[in-house]
């Protein structure tokens, strides 16, 4: 798979520096994302991983501090949320939110609406991925995420990703409560959307395994709020091979045996 | 007439203490407006119309009746009781009727009596639509009386943006194994007053469904009392309610369990915007030798803006063993998880509050028997969310022009 190096979007994170309830979480992050680049963001429990990906996307509860996010220039971090994701931005979330009464169906037409592109597009668009991304239909007329498996909240995360197109999109821990054919789906998806669509990602992940699919093109270790080790894909194996030992931390990047990533905590 | 205060406990939060009766004057025999009125002309009537085959319309202007249009061989008989000497008795179940049930009684000019005389064929369908004027009190009036096994759908609208004051009254009477549908839709306009009155007897192995829907009002309130009276009889009562601007909704119920193995459920779910507030106050009694009742109230109430408010007050009265009953009763601020969820797909503000009110209100939406009146009641209410947004949009741009108004911050504005 080759992708373009460097595109025509530029994510650029500097400095960031931002603390939950009055607690410092992240503590001087710096990352630059380019269109069809795929970044991992690894790191222990409490790293700060998750923290990263909600101030992006601003949040309620996350404050920043310090530092500067800018899509293209834009500065990303005066925006309300909505806008930063008419922007561009997307979060797949670890945990995705239950909506009851509300479809994907009418969120995406919104979103769309907002942005000035056409609702109707949605149907047509919603119709090509739902077989791609392994997305029952029958649940898109049904209220968000509610009653849906930890398989179907994130088919339906990655759905959205694809139908919004996003020109960056942050994926907190997709990994988690995954079977492996669910894994395997949605991280096809992300590639291709990066491989093909242009699609900047910034994949946080506690666990290797996510990246077996999802190739990085970049690997960045967080610990205590900072980036303490940026390299190639190789990194991942190291950290596959040692855990996250040699940053002052004992947890393992695999989960145990072959049982799948419990939800984690961070 | 001596009118009720807001110190009785049945008016405890209501808006009874500004209701001033010399605003309004009953309507005289010549009031007899047509044109406008006339039923079709409100989509909403015309939809419920529409909603099966065979229809039997009632419409009133002014609690004066104004078209009778029976569907021929459904099965039902309408009769305009003051244009007969026939007088049904009507019994109530909730401690008698209030103020406003005697005056109904006393002060109703068309009292229409809805009979379902056969009970070998599918539900009858009848839609009353009751038309208000500017200025005027009306009395309308509905007894629905059901011969055993016989099967009723009857849908009530109240519409029109007229400054009037009503006092409807529905007597449902559900005889031995009949099944009864009742949805009331008030589509009233910000400053009609209603006081309305619903009560309803379901007798052994029978049923009844009962929904609101409540869109407008200055303030409107439904007083519902459903007896179970017979072994086995079921009733299913839901409403759902939006009030912006300044209205007030406010809701009391009765689920009075007289009989064994009795079932009832009772589901409100109500949103307030802007200044508006709400008021739900129900009661679930089972008698002595109402054994195994099975008994349930939900009620929830979504507050959108700060300076909405809802009250909530359940009450249980349980005087029998071997029961099961519960109640459930919520009052918050939309979820900032949810509306984060929304804005995180580029979805702005106001349209995901509009979103979550409206799914708010699905669970009872899809429990309603709307039929054909779904899609606009959920027009309906979507137009008018988006008012109350826009609305509390523009109160806000206002007191922050205020804010940057003042002394010292004359260069901000």
């Amino acid at each position: 798979m080759t992708r373009p190096s460097g595109g025509a979007h530029v994510l650029a994170v500097r400095g960031l520096q931002a603390s939950v309830a009055g607690k410092s979480i992240l503590r001087g992050v710096d990352l630059e994302v380019r269109s069809g680049e795929v970044h991992a963001v690894m790191g222990p429990n409490g790293s700060g991983k998750s923290t990263l990906s909600h101030v992006l996307m601003g949040r309620p509860g996350y404050e920043v501090t310090s530092g500067e996010v800018t899509l293209d220039g834009q500065d990303i971090l005066a925006m309300p949320t909505w806008e930063r994701a008419q922007a561009g931005l997307f979060l797949g979330m670890q945990y995705p939110i239950e909506v009851p009464g509300v479809s994907l169906e009418a969120v995406l037409k919104e979103s769309f609406a907002a942005g000035g592109r056409d609702p109707r597009e949605v149907d047509d668009l919603v119709e090509s991925e739902v077989d791609r991304v392994g997305f029952d239909a029958r649940l898109l007329k049904r209220a968000l995420n509610v009653d849906f498996s930890g398989g179907e909240k994130k088919r339906s995360e990655t759905l959205q990703l694809a139908v919004l197109r996003p020109l960056f999109a942050m994926l907190d821990e997709v990994d988690s409560g995954l079977d492996v054919d669910a894994l395997r789906d949605v991280a096809r998806r992300v590639a291709q959307a990066a491989a093909h669509e242009g699609l900047g990602v910034i994949a946080i992940t506690h666990y290797t395994r996510l990246l077996s699919e999802l190739r990085p093109d970049r690997v960045h270790v967080l610990s205590a709020g900072r980036i303490v080790a940026s390299g190639g894909p190789e990194l991942a194996d190291e950290l596959e091979a040692q855990g996250y030992g040699a940053w002052g931390n004992d947890e393992p990047a695999r989960p145990p045996g072959v049982a799948p990533a419990a939800p984690g905590l961070s | 007439m001596k009118l009720p205060t807001s110190s009785l406990e049945e008016w405890r939060y209501s808006r009874i203490d500004s209701l001033d009766l010399d605003r309004f004057e009953p309507a005289g025999p010549d009031t007899r407006p047509g044109g406008p009125h006339l039923a079709g002309s409100v989509p909403l009537v015309e939809a419920a119309r529409l909603s099966a085959a065979e229809v039997t319309a009632v419409e009133t202007v002014d609690g004066r009746l104004s078209v009778l249009a029976p569907a021929a061989g459904s099965g039902v008989e309408v009769t305009v009781l003051s244009q007969t000497s026939e007088q049904p008795q009507v019994e109530w179940s909730g401690g008698g009727l209030d103020a406003f049930g005697t005056a109904n009684e006393a002060f109703s000019v068309d009292p229409i009596l809805i009979e379902v005389t056969s009970s070998d064929r599918p539900a009858t369908v009848v839609v009353a639509h009751h038309c208000l004027s500017d200025g005027l009190v009306s009395f309308p009036r509905v007894t629905v009386r059901t011969a055993p096994g016989a099967n009723l759908t009857l849908i009530e609208v109240l519409s029109g943006d007229a400054a009037c004051l009503v006092v409807p009254v529905v007597d449902l009477d559900v005889a031995v194994n009949a099944r009864v549908v009742y949805l009331g839709v008030q589509a009233l306009g910000g400053r009609a007053w209603q006081i309305a009155s619903q009560s309803s007897r379901v007798a052994t192995g029978a049923s009844l469904t009962s929904g609101a829907v409540a869109l407008g009002g200055d303030y409107a309130r439904v007083l519902t009392s459903s007896s179970l009276t017979g072994v086995g009889a079921s009733s299913r009562l839901a409403a759902m309610y939006f009030a912006s601007g300044s209205e007030m909704h406010d809701f009391r119920t009765v689920q009075d369990h007289k009989a064994r193995k009795t079932f009832s459920d009772l589901l409100y779910k109500g949103v307030v915007a802007n200044k508006a507030s709400s008021v739900y106050s129900g009661l679930i009694r089972v008698e002595k030798g109402a054994k195994g009742t099975k008994a349930f109230q939900t009620n929830r109430n979504l507050v959108l803006h700060e300076g909405a408010r809802a009250e909530s007050v359940p009450n249980l009265e349980i005087e029998e063993n071997d029961v099961s009953c519960s109640h459930a009763s919520a009052i918050g601020p939309v979820s900032e998880d949810e509306r984060f969820y929304l804005h995180s797909r580029g979805v702005p503000p106001q349209v995901a509050d509009r979103l979550i009110s409206v799914g708010f209100l699905t669970e009872v939406l899809e429990q309603l028997p709307l039929g054909a009146l779904a899609s606009h009641v959920e027009a309906a209410l979507s137009e008018k969310l988006a008012t109350a947004e826009a609305a509390e949009a523009a109160e806000a741009a206002g007191s922050d022009r205020q804010f940057t108004a003042e002394p010292g911050r004359e260069e901000l504005t």
